[in-house]
């Protein structure tokens, strides 16, 4: 009995891989059988949650902007804020109250109205919920909640059925442009509980299924408000999470679309003659931070010196295959505000030993560089990269030994500010320069994302006003002259705004990938 | 044989207590905050110390380590910090589909190594013997990680005779009931999908197959050697009996011991870790279900995958030691 299972079993197993071996279709792919239009993503990990108000990470929020929308949204390259849920808006003279028209006719994917009442109800479940860790987003971008000190939003009012006012406790300059963000996509009430896994919105894809650490599925929504569209019938995301083999798979045609193209392969991608590559516009900024509150870091002068030892050329040549623009200030110039007078320090050894002699180390110092053991889309290659960094330092005398933790320590130990010299980036989340400036270099935000801890009153008095000047004009002067400071104080030395590339089949029509990192599907085809 | 069975299974509570306070304390040993880490570069101080109120990280350890234990007892594994889904029902899925391969990857192991072994033995110093051990040697110091690579440039890009990645085919998805997907097409009947669920199988299967298949044809060799040099062999052979029957029937009855043994341990490994080969073949695991919980600091998916993996791996070696006594029977266990 038993000897007979087991014979059945190995049976089957043989006749399994006989099977597997006379394989007759010659397309080594999944082969798109179906006339349905379906899009394959492959990208690099899971999503973490589909709530659009409680994950922080950028692989759930390319998933949930195809599921949502918000009161406005981003333009189609750009962080200008055009109508969405909203159709239009008007912002009283001081800047405290903003009354949106909403789009009538709307529906949720589960047959829900689209209206005031909907709106309110998704502020309500953030701002009254108290709980940061939940709603970090929320609390980071507007001041906490409902009776924090800071809190941005005073109240939110349905006036009818399609009016939407908010009053602010203080005016908020990049106040639309948050809207825009896709945390606060606005997701069907009714669902509340459910959304973590089962979103429900009004974007131009519905929800159909998860596989965890594989894969999402998403189907046309027939009733989405702008008019033809989406043009695909389905989207899939699916996790590859190694970048080559990702790149193997789209080679096949088993995926349509993938993002985390190693800058080193767009060179054979271009060659290839069914696939071609995508450019993301650049809104990061790749950066070497000094522990300033640190010796020899704490003068200005050994800052500055070191600036002039960094040969941001080489390094875009070398590590982003020319896919990058080297960077003088903390942020990239598609953002309002971005200070093109700034002059960037020249690659010069001389002047920067000169500088180190007049801080005081003539014979240079021994320090620490500390490396991403990670690849971001600002530094495709940290360790390659601090090593070419640190044979130009060591020419002016300063002996930097490359260090690396895993990036969950990294980033730890670099908070709590043990590093000395250390890599890192930033993308930007809304697209304002407020979101560059004052979250990474202000004195407020030591401890948590100013990894140089890095304080300046002055500073700090022009990117407070900033924050609640409403005039562009008066604003972008604001920060333009903070730049200056941040240039002469020298807390960095700003390496790259790099274009992370993606590729995809020559099919695909009309994508256009967006500055935020996260793409919405709608107007994408497959010829 | 029964109370040896029932004290082998009680000594494996002591043991595997003790793994599930090793991996406690080497976990929370990194650096690296859950919160800090779910919440991202943008989370302001206040946020992390609300999520690590939240998730009980502020209790001492032993706290800690006491609510964990009195949860297993009562079947609860726990639920992952990432997802909040409960990791009992989240892990089958992953677990299966890491089941799913080793098996397969076992099979073509344990067909092809012992029958290259046993021919090595039975034609020793052939051409043969010397092209298969050089194999296995080279399978032995394989790194699967450049194999996989190989694999899938060669079979999957160039040839494209298998798909390069993932379980099945993407647009004709295998409607999970078991979630061995081997056995839930069988069930429902569905060959094309058998079909292309043998193919996604293939290219894995293979590199996780080598390192195993080479250490069980070496071993086997060995064993057999051994083994068909004793007398009982020398009067089989002389009694007449056909040489195929001598091999096969005789000697490998007496040499399958230790490679039972290795094909154990291998077994124990693979479940374990398939993590380079589920990373190269996207493949839904339990290795890097594991493996990313690491990067994201998910104690509880952590603490308990890796116990369930120990949980398989010592059960194995049980039925191994007990699988002795069916083979041979003059191992008896009192």
């Amino acid at each position: 009995m038993k000897k007979s299972l087991i014979w059945a079993l190995a049976a089957i197993m043989l006749l399994s891989v006989a099977l597997a071996g006379c394989n007759s279709n010659s397309d080594g792919g999944d082969g798109d059988k179906s006339k349905e239009q379906t899009l394959i993503f492959g990208r690099g990990g899971d999503s973490v949650g589909l709530d659009p108000a409680t994950v922080t990470d950028g692989e759930s929020f390319k998933v949930i902007k195809n599921v949502y929308d918000t009161l406005v949204e981003y333009g189609e390259q750009d962080t200008n804020v055009n109508p969405a849920l909203a159709e239009e808006w008007d912002v009283a003279e001081d800047g405290l109250t903003y009354t949106f028209t909403l789009r009538e006719g709307v529906k949720f994917h589960n047959g829900e109205d689209f209206n005031a009442e909907a709106v309110v109800k998704n502020f309500e479940r953030w701002m009254t919920s108290g709980d940061s860790g939940k709603f970090a987003y929320y609390a980071s971008m507007f001041g906490g909640f409902k009776g924090d000190e800071g809190h941005v939003i005073k109240s939110v009012e349905a006036k009818d059925d399609y009016t939407v006012e908010f009053k602010l406790n203080r005016p908020q300059a990049p106040f639309l442009k948050n809207l825009a963000m896709t945390p606060f996509s606005i997701a069907a009430p009714g669902e509340f509980d459910k959304i973590e896994t089962e979103p429900v919105g009004t974007g131009p894809f519905k929800f159909v299924d998860w596989k965890r650490n594989d894969r999402i599925t998403l189907e046309k929504n027939e009733e989405y408000w702008k008019e033809g569209l989406p043009k695909l019938d389905k989207v899939i995301f699916r996790a590859i999470p190694d970048n080559s083999n990702r790149l193997n798979a789209l080679k096949t045609g088993e995926i349509h679309l993938m993002d985390g193209v190693n800058p080193s392969d767009v060179a054979e991608i271009d060659e290839n003659a069914d696939l071609k590559t995508f450019f993301r516009p650049s809104m990061n900024v790749g950066y070497l931070g000094f522990n300033t509150q640190m010796e020899p870091f704490n003068d200005k002068k050994v800052r500055q010196a070191l600036n002039h030892a960094v040969d941001k050329e080489a390094l875009i040549k070398a590590f982003y295959e020319g896919q990058a623009e080297p960077a003088k200030n903390p942020m990239p110039p598609v953002i309002d505000g971005y200070n093109d007078d700034v002059e960037a320090y020249p690659f010069d050894l001389e002047k920067a030993k000169q500088l180190l002699a007049e801080a005081g180390y003539p014979d240079g110092f021994k320090t620490e560089l500390w490396a991403m053991p990670v690849p971001r889309p600002y530094m495709p290659d940290g360790k390659k990269a601090a090593e070419a960094i640190a044979a130009n330092f060591a020419k002016i005398g300063v002996d930097a030994e490359i260090v690396s933790y895993e990036w969950g320590t990294y980033l730890e130990k670099a908070q709590k500010g043990e590093a000395p010299m250390f890599l890192l980036g930033w993308t930007g989340d809304n697209g304002d320069a407020d979101n560059f400036l004052y979250t990474l270099l202000d004195k407020d935000t030591i401890d948590s994302n100013n990894y140089s801890r890095f304080a300046n009153d002055e500073l700090h008095e022009i990117l407070v006003k900033a924050q609640s000047t409403p005039d562009k004009e008066k604003r972008a002067e604001l920060y333009k002259e903070a730049q200056v400071i941040l240039h002469e104080e020298a807390p960095w030395v700003p390496l790259v705004h790099s274009k992370p590339a993606l590729a995809g089949l020559k099919t695909v029509e009309g994508f256009q990938p967006h500055p935020t990192g996260s793409d919405k599907l709608t107007n994408v085809s497959l010829k | 044989m029964f109370a040896y069975t029932i004290r082998r299974i009680l000594m494996l509570v002591p043991v595997l207590i003790g793994m599930s306070l090793i991996v406690f304390f080497l976990i929370r040993a990194i650096p690296g905050d859950p919160a800090q880490i779910i919440l991202g570069q943008q989370a302001s101080k206040e946020a992390v110390a609300q999520l690590r109120d939240t998730l009980g990280l502020d209790e001492p350890w032993y706290v800690q380590y006491f609510i964990y234990m009195k949860d297993l007892l009562t079947g609860d594994l726990g639920n992952s910090i990432r997802t909040h889904a409960p990791i009992s029902e989240e892990i089958w899925p992953y677990f299966a589909a890491t089941l799913e391969l080793s098996l397969f990857a076992m099979f073509i192991a344990v067909v092809i190594g012992v029958n290259a072994g046993i021919i090595s033995a039975w034609f020793q110093n052939s051409w043969f013997d010397y092209v298969a051990m050089l194999l296995a040697l080279i399978g032995v110091s394989m790194p699967i990680f450049w194999l996989g690579l190989m694999e899938q440039w060669a079979f999957a890009v160039e040839f494209r005779w298998f798909p390069t990645s993932g379980r099945e085919s993407i647009l004709n998805p295998v409607d999970s009931i078991t979630n061995l997907y081997i056995i839930d097409t069988i069930i429902q009947g569905r060959f094309d999908q058998l079909q292309t669920v043998l193919r996604h199988l293939t290219l894995p299967g293979l590199a996780l197959a080598t390192i195993p298949m080479a250490i069980i044809a070496r071993m086997t060799r060995s064993s057999m050697l051994e083994v068909m040099r004793s007398d009982y062999i020398r009067t089989a052979r002389a009694k007449g009996l056909r040489m195929f029957w001598v091999v096969y029937k005789h000697s490998l009855k007496n040499a399958f011991i230790p490679v039972l043994t290795v094909i154990g341990l291998q077994m124990g490994l693979l479940l374990g870790g398939a993590i380079l080969t589920e990373t190269i073949f996207s493949w839904p695991g339990i290795g890097r279900y594991i493996y990313d919980a690491i990067g994201f600091r998910d104690y509880p998916v952590i603490q308990s995958g890796i116990l369930v993996v120990a949980l398989v791996f010592v059960t194995i070696n049980l039925l191994v030691d007990l699988l002795y006594a069916a083979i041979d029977p003059r191992i008896k266990y009192q």
